[in-house]
């Protein structure tokens, strides 16, 4: 087995046994992606110079007998994450030489623990997409068939998980952004509750729902790296103290107990539709049956309003992009126009040359959710029906402890087949959206393979859908399953 | 849902973007449909119902008033990357 092929846990007690070295699994990693990535095109930009640094100062530190969870681990940031030194660009145009002054919070955790950062991975510009296609800087390829996409909107930090350039990735989820891209890589992706990872640092999106996360090779190394990089922070005042987290977790499962007993599975009926491929349902029922086996109970269960979380987030998200990406105007950083001769003149043309096709639909269809006269009929009617989706799941969680659904609707669909029809593309997001607007904890673990229109078979992801700050009975049941 | 010419125009002066004629064309047919498809909303009776804003559980967060040292050359990046003049950051022209 070639070090890059390693997952975290592995590496650990070669790491700890002093088999191999940081440098050593680093280079592995650096000498996959000088292979793989001229074809998948999983990253943006690979730092190793800094990189060959970060993990000599990890051996040293090893040497020292330090220990340490991620201490030495390489991995790949996606790029709408601030690095410090190194450039952020959200895949955009607008951004393309940015270099950020300081490290997300979450960088900075990372750093701090000894892990290496290996490079920024591409995704869909300011992460408003599902394929990666919308990335200023082309594509990203699966690596299970490069003629179809990875997903996204961090569908560079999936492949490059997928295709071991890297142990773990950073990735950031909005409204699906961490699991459509995982179950369309065949890897473990994990959309933390809301406020659980700060969110300094990130470029905004969506601030209502933006959430950092890990994308990996199991769910024990997603454990792994969420527990490294979650927390309150006095940087991110939207981030969760401890007290409500301790106040919300219940023992559903004792950590130690070999079945999972006493556990209450809901299987929303929402997420089962009749027009849904059967070979999906089947995969997904499989997973249910071995809950069942080990001692869960599996129930129906209705999430009413799930329809309309589709409709509810396109309204949401541009509304809050348009205000967002308002702060990109050429001025303080980025892309700007010459030769304009007035400041509406500057932002206008620093703007409509900087910013790609989706970001601008995004940012036009905002701003008139929240132009005068519209405000009511579209933004605030969006907001109250996303109180009934709260509802729904509120509800759901007082019958069962988890909800098992799908990840996507299908496996990865070809480069081009969905870029000219932006609606469809919004449509990816069918099982997603519901717990970003919820602010829940939701788990995408490989669930084995789905037969893809004129191709092979492509990795399928099951989610499962937790109450709020429940992440370690997801990890608990997703360590089970995988 | 078809949005005017105007409309769209109108929309993209707000957004502060410069767009082609080819563009608004674009934009005009594309956000037109993605309006008729959200309004499914109003199917939805929600007179009684309270908008939600944030899921974050916290209210009134807040913290100590006080200044903390902040490394300049940090500082005056995170300001401003382009043109700066004594601290200031410098702009194109506002009045004609």
């Amino acid at each position: 087995m070639n070090l890059n092929e390693l997952n975290i846990k592995q590496a650990r007690e070669l790491l700890d046994s002093g088999k191999t070295t940081s440098l050593e699994i680093t280079e592995a990693c650096l000498a996959q992606i000088a292979a793989q990535d001229g074809q998948i095109h999983a990253c943006l930009t690979v730092c190793a110079t800094e990189a060959r640094e970060a993990a000599r100062a990890a051996d040293k530190r090893l040497k020292q007998g330090e220990k340490g969870p991620l201490l030495g681990i390489p991995y790949l940031c996606k790029d709408i994450l601030m690095t410090k030194g190194i450039r952020t660009t959200a895949a955009s145009k607008i951004l393309e030489n940015y270099v950020a002054p300081y490290d997300a919070t979450v960088v900075r955790k990372l750093k701090e623990a000894g892990a290496v950062m290996l490079g920024k991975t591409n995704l869909d510009e300011f992460a408003h997409g599902a394929s990666t296609e919308n990335s200023a800087f082309g594509p990203t390829k699966n690596p299970y068939d490069l003629t179809r996409v990875a997903g996204g909107s961090s569908g560079g930090s999936a492949a490059a998980v997928a295709a071991n350039m890297c142990l773990f990735a950073l990735a950031s989820d909005t409204g699906g952004s961490i699991r459509q891209p995982s179950s369309f890589c065949g890897v473990v992706g994990l959309k933390p509750s809301y406020g659980r990872v700060s969110r300094f640092g990130l470029l905004s999106m969506t601030s209502s729902t933006d959430v950092v996360g890990p994308i990996a090779k199991t769910a024990e190394d997603a454990e792994i790296v969420f527990k490294a990089i979650a927390g309150q922070d006095e940087l991110d005042a939207t981030s969760a103290p401890e007290k409500i987290i301790i106040d919300s977790q219940k023992n559903i499962i004792d950590s130690q107990a070999k079945t999972l007993s006493g556990l209450r599975v809901g299987l929303p009926k929402e997420y089962f539709l009749p027009e849904l491929n059967p070979e999906i349902k089947t995969r997904v029922m499989a997973l249910a049956d071995r809950l069942k086996e080990a001692g869960a109970e599996i129930k129906e269960v209705s999430l009413p309003y799930t329809k309309y979380g589709i409709p509810v987030y396109y309204i949401i998200t541009p509304s809050e992009i348009s205000s967002n990406l308002a702060r990109f105007d050429g001025i303080g950083w980025g892309l700007k126009d010459e030769e304009a001769q007035n400041l509406q003149e500057f932002y206008k043309k620093s703007r409509g040359a900087g910013f790609g096709p989706e970001a601008k639909r995004r940012i036009m269809l905002g701003t008139y959710t929240l132009s005068a006269g519209y405000y009511d009929a579209y933004y605030k009617k969006a907001q109250t029906v996303r109180t009934l989706i709260i509802n729904d799941f509120n509800q759901a969680f007082k019958k069962v402890d988890v909800l098992l659904t799908p990840t996507v609707p299908h496996g990865a669909f070809k480069i081009g087949e969905k870029s000219n029809d932006p609606l469809a593309m919004y449509l990816e997001d069918i099982f997603v959206t519901g717990a970003s607007l919820s602010g829940l904890p939701a788990i995408s673990i490989p669930a084995g393979t789905v037969k893809v229109k004129d191709g092979g078979d492509m990795p399928l992801g099951a989610q499962l859908i937790g109450a709020r700050f429940q992440e370690e009975m997801l990890f608990k049941i997703s360590e089970f399953l995988v | 849902m078809q949005l005017t010419k105007e409309e769209i125009q109108h929309i993209a002066e707000l957004s502060r973007l410069n767009l082609s004629a080819e563009e608004e064309e674009k934009y005009r047919n594309q956000l037109g449909s993605i309006l008729d498809y959200v309004k499914m909303l109003d199917e939805v009776k929600t007179d009684k119902v309270m908008p939600t804003a944030q899921v974050s559980g916290l209210m009134d967060v807040f913290r100590e008033d006080t200044v903390k040292p902040w490394n300049q050359e940090e500082a005056e990046a995170s300001l401003s990357q382009s043109e700066r003049e004594n601290g200031n950051v410098k702009v194109k022209r506002v009045l004609q």
